[in-house]
């Protein structure tokens, strides 16, 4: 069984941000960057599926992003990917979700697949975008925000539950089929270190664009990042202070009913 | 990648259950089965043996990386390479190696390395433990004390330094035996009450007509004084580095607190006498830093490295003291108590400047290197 799981290079969630000086993006210096969380329970379920089916079934990581890729690329491997292709190419900085869904659709039709993992949404952007637009391209049906993933025994179709508001919904998909992994889904395992060693000897094939037969950058689609702007600062705080705690609450229950009129 | 990837470990897996095992003085096998999933012994041995065959600083980083979490997981680990594996891997033969090797680096067992007893700490010479060969077979009789990974569940085997007979000048003849736990006439007793390293395993024992085959044999007989001494040269580096580990937590948990507590309106880091205590803090840890990582280079290098390794030893743990003492000072009446953590460390820094050679003996390993001697 083949399985492709993708992967993108994103801050650390403990990273401050800060939008570079141009307003086009983030500062890196400074950043620590790892593998996208959602897409961590992907590499996870990949690994699982291979483990249970067996055979010569091989997991292969995707992965479009900048050169520094390479280190998310390698603790993907390190976790026991088996191998993994690198879009790279200075005409794919900051893309859109419909340019990197194009150039991820012709990289994995090159490499086969019958299964595809990925996160639900990069923590970075939270588009949340690419996987529908590549399951379209691949003219797949896709399942999102898996917390279940079962595959039937005569490896056929895949049983899903999706996470839903409130609760779960169970789904049935026939192979191939594109996943989007919600927390839950599974325990990521840590890249071991026999395992980081392994990794050195694992191939990682680098394509750019032309390559993968492109003459330029795919279309942006229908939508274009304009400016990024800093997160809004909060609003004044005001102190509610009086002798007694009942008072203060009194005063407080007043200030949101007549100042903020919220109650 | 790698410090990541233990660091990742260590925040998630240990770091939630480090209180309790501490409190309870409990040595944890389940988390012991964990470490050892990720690899965590047998780092420098090679694939063929089951090992990871990485570096020495890696493994290095490894420990501080662990220690920087708890101290106890971290002489679980670190004596669990230099001084269990340690041994069998450098002088084993081929035999030895294959036999237990692979099972130590899975961690399916601990080995363990019986140098210290009652009457014999600094003065290893002085031990007086014995092995007779007889009928094809060692005998030994003695006792070890302080030994870690002797004596849980998991210990599986002991390097044990013994009196092989006298030398041509008239000195002890010093050797290894590879003692199994377990061997009839081998008694582990868990030492319990200690102040620091709780939830790793401390024994004590016991060898009374323990007799093993003659080809438990360690390397060759006569160089057991020799191999102690490389062993503990290695070993430094990995106690150095819970120094430095054990440290880099500590700074962290009290840089954390100062900036977030409040006191005379302001944040208490912004108080130079804080301020300044950081800044010697972050300052001293990156001098041990580069000192230890400079002595790895050396090893890796295949160059002398015995001074660097003593002076790293030295210098890392009493940084550690320096600074546990500096970050429950920042945290006040909170940093007494167990819950903020940095108690722990506290703690947990004293073994390092006694185990694997007390300070006062670094600093005489140092001032022989440094030509103190030759007058
Ligand atoms: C938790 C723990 C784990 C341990 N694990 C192991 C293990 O796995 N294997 C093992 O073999 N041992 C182990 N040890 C033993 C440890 O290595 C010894 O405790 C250490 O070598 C010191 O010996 P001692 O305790 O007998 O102290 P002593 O040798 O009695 O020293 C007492 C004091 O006198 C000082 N002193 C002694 N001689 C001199 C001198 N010539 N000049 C100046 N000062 C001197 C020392 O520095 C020290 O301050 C462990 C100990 C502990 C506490
Ligand atoms: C076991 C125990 C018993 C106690 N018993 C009593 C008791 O019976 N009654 C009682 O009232 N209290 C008691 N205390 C509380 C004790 O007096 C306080 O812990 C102590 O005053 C320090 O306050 P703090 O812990 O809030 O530290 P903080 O005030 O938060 O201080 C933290 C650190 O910042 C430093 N710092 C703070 N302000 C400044 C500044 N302006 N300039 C420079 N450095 C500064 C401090 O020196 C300290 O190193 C007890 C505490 C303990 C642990």
């Amino acid at each position: 069984m083949k399985i492709i799981v993708l992967l993108k290079r994103v801050p650390d969630t403990e990273a401050k941000i800060l939008i570079n000086q141009d307003g086009n993006g983030i500062r890196e210096d400074g950043v620590k960057f790892i593998i996208n969380t959602y897409d961590e329970y992907g590499i996870e379920e990949g690994l699982r599926l291979k483990e249970k089916v067996g055979g010569d079934s091989k997991v292969t990581a995707v992965c479009a992003g900048p050169e520094e890729s390479t280190e998310v690329i390698r603790t993907a491997l390190a976790m026991g990917v088996d191998d993994a292709v690198h879009i790279c190419d200075p005409a794919l900085a900051k893309p859109s979700p419909f340019t990197i869904a194009e150039v991820l659709a012709k990289a994995i039709s090159e490499e086969g697949f019958d299964i595809i993992f990925c996160g639900k949404q990069g923590i970075d952007d939270d588009m949340a975008q690419t996987q529908s637009i590549l399951a379209e391209k691949l003219d797949i049906p896709q399942v999102n925000n898996a917390t279940v993933f079962e595959l039937a025994d005569d490896l056929s179709k895949a049983v899903l539950n999706r996470r839903i508001e409130g609760g779960d919904e169970k789904v049935e998909a026939s192979l191939p089929v594109i996943i989007s992994c919600e927390k839950g889904l599974n325990d990521p395992r840590y890249a071991s270190l026999p395992g980081i060693m392994k990794a050195k000897k694992k191939e990682i094939r680098v394509k750019n664009l032309a390559d993968l037969g492109f003459n330029e950058a795919p279309s942006s689609g229908r939508s274009r990042v304009l400016k990024w702007l800093p997160m809004p600062k909060g609003g004044e705080c005001k102190m509610v202070e009086a002798e007694e705690t009942v008072d203060a609450v009194k005063e407080l229950a007043r200030l949101l009913r007549e100042e903020a009129k919220v109650v | 990648m790698l410090r990541d990837s233990i660091r990742d470990f260590a925040e998630n897996e240990i770091a939630p259950v480090a209180l309790e095992l501490d409190e309870k003085e409990e040595f944890s096998i389940e988390l012991t089965r964990k470490m050892a999933e990720m690899g965590l012994f047998g780092i420098i041995v090679p694939e063929k043996y089951g090992g990871s065959g990485m570096d020495y600083l890696s493994y290095i980083i490894a420990v501080e990386e662990i220690a920087r979490i708890d101290g106890s997981q971290g002489a679980t680990v670190a004596a669990g390479n230099s001084l269990g594996i340690g041994p069998l891997y450098y002088y084993g033969n081929e035999k030895q190696k294959e036999e237990w090797l692979p099972r130590l680096c899975r961690g399916e067992i601990l080995a363990s390395f019986g140098l210290t007893e009652a009457d014999a700490g600094s003065d290893a010479g002085a031990s007086k433990t014995t092995a007779r060969l007889e009928d094809g077979e060692w005998v030994v009789d003695g006792s070890k004390i302080f030994i870690t990974n002797s004596s849980s569940k998991l210990s599986g085997i002991c390097t044990v330094q013994a009196i092989t007979g006298q030398r041509s000048d008239g000195k002890k003849e010093m050797s290894c035996i590879l003692v199994p736990n377990g061997t009839p006439g081998f008694e582990a007793k868990k030492m319990t009450d200690k102040m620091m390293w709780r939830a790793s395993d401390t024994g004590e024992l016991f060898f009374e007509d323990c007799r093993v085959p003659e080809e438990n044999l360690l390397g060759k007989r006569g160089e057991g004084f020799k191999q102690m001494l490389e062993t503990l040269d290695n070993g430094r580096l990995a106690i150095a580095a819970m120094g430095l580990g054990g440290a880099q937590g500590a700074y962290e948990i009290a840089l954390k607190y100062a900036r977030e507590r409040e006191q005379f309106g302001r944040a208490i880091s912004t108080f130079q006498a804080n301020g300044f205590k950081l800044a010697d803090m972050a300052t001293e840890i990156e001098a041990a830093r580069t000192l230890l990582y400079k002595a790895c280079s050396l090893k890796d290098a295949g160059k002398p490295f015995s001074k660097q390794a003593a002076m790293s030893k030295l210098f890392c743990s009493e940084v550690m003291g320096r600074v546990v003492d500096s970050a429950v000072q920042i945290m006040g009446g909170y940093g007494l108590m167990k819950e903020y953590k940095v108690e722990r460390f506290f703690r947990d820094y004293k073994i390092l400047t006694i185990g694997e050679g007390t300070s006062e003996i670094q600093r005489l390993v140092i001032s022989r290197h440094i030509g103190c001697f030759d007058v």
